[in-house]
């Protein structure tokens, strides 16, 4: 059981074992691996909290995506525990507030890191939504079943992924970031 | 199809749980829980994203399409239009590049001890709570350009699935034998 106290695996083998992973979602679950779902559940579970019930209730795209926990949130929950797993056997848990890599570049001081992350979100959250999901609901799971939207998806994401990138990183000289 | 277990409830919940400690166990496994990994994806440094990805697609699609022709499982293609996901993949590029994670990973991130990533998923939950705010509006017109007559490519070109999975399969490793090649 060695493998499993490593800290990295080939991402071909990583690859593969999300694509097995996805076997069994359809065939025990009737369902598609997704992330980005679970985020407007939770984001309506804290709607009816600070804004009231009514004005969740009576939300169109929560009556769609009702604030409950369903099958994706308990995923969602899972990628925390099993990540959390595989940290601690590998001994890779790192508690830390900013990467080094924006610290070389930007310095260490935590709340840039945090807003510029929190900001980034917002356009995630709001991207993922408008696009009706995200990397893993249309990147994986809607490439496999064939799906166009989710092939135009992908690019998308990669184009605007990479210029924004560019914008804030610079474009990378040879030898690396 | 095993819909009698599809129905049990709790055993769903139970099993999505499952689905997401193994999906964590392996994207931890793989990197991609780390800011350098993406922000070094989308900067072509460093290819583990599009190799973990190409990888499970091409290994997904072989067995969800042969379980699908043997009547095993139903397929489940997302309904959006493409006036909907190229706005919405532009944002999230753009929100995936200053955030350094995504939605699944971000989590992920935060089991690995990553706490900036919890900072973006606050935001993604702002962001989340924002579209559902603005649906309303934009469900009448913006989200419905372009929308496809049907949402599958073998559907779309009336041929059976093989005809689109198996060049696609091909094409899949034929790009990661190059990428690897590019030895990042």
């Amino acid at each position: 059981m060695g493998f499993l106290t490593e800290v990295r695996w080939s991402p071909y083998v990583v690859g593969a074992g999300i694509g097995v992973l996805s076997w069994l979602t359809f065939l025990l679950s009737d369902k598609a691996i997704g992330c980005s779902t679970a985020f407007s559940r939770t984001s309506g579970m804290l709607g009816r909290l600070f804004r009231g019930r009514d004005r969740i209730e009576s939300n169109p795209y929560y009556r769609q995506f009702p604030p409950v926990i369903d099958w994706e949130w308990m995923l969602v929950l899972g990628i925390f525990i099993g990540a959390l797993l595989s940290a601690l056997l590998s001994g890779d848990l790192d508690p830390r507030w900013v990467p080094p890599a924006w610290e070389a570049r930007f310095g260490g001081a935590v709340l840039p890191r945090l807003a510029v992350s929190f900001g980034g979100g917002i356009l995630v959250g709001l991207g993922a939504r408008w696009a009706g999901g995200c990397t893993s609901g249309h990147g994986i799971s809607g490439t496999l079943q064939l799906t166009l939207s989710s092939w135009i998806m992908a690019v998308f994401i990669f184009l605007g992924g990479i210029a924004a990138a560019m914008l804030i990183h610079g474009a990378p000289q040879s030898g690396g970031m | 199809m095993l819909t009698g277990l599809h129905r049990r409830r709790g055993l769903q919940l139970f099993l999505g749980l499952l689905t997401g400690i193994v999906f964590g166990f392996l994207l931890q496994k793989g990197g991609v829980t780390r800011y350098e990994v993406i922000v070094g994806q989308l900067l072509l440094v460093d290819f583990t994203v599009v190799k973990v990805m190409l990888s499970a697609v091409v290994v997904g699609m072989l067995g969800v399409h042969i379980m699908k022709s043997l009547g095993l499982v139903e397929l489940h293609p997302k309904p959006d239009s493409i006036g909907s996901v190229v706005v919405g993949g532009l944002l999230f590029g753009a929100g995936f590049a200053a955030m350094g994670y995504c939605p699944g990973t971000l989590v992920g991130a935060v089991g690995n001890g990553y706490l900036d990533a919890a900072a973006g998923g606050a935001g993604v939950l702002l962001g989340a709570g924002i579209f559902a705010a603005l649906y309303g509006r934009l469900q009448k017109r913006v989200l419905r350009i372009a929308q496809p007559r049907s949402l599958t490519i073998p559907e779309l070109l009336n041929v059976n699935r093989w005809v689109v999975a198996i060049p696609a399969m091909v094409f899949i490793l034929l790009l990661l034998w190059w990428i690897d090649g590019l030895g990042r």
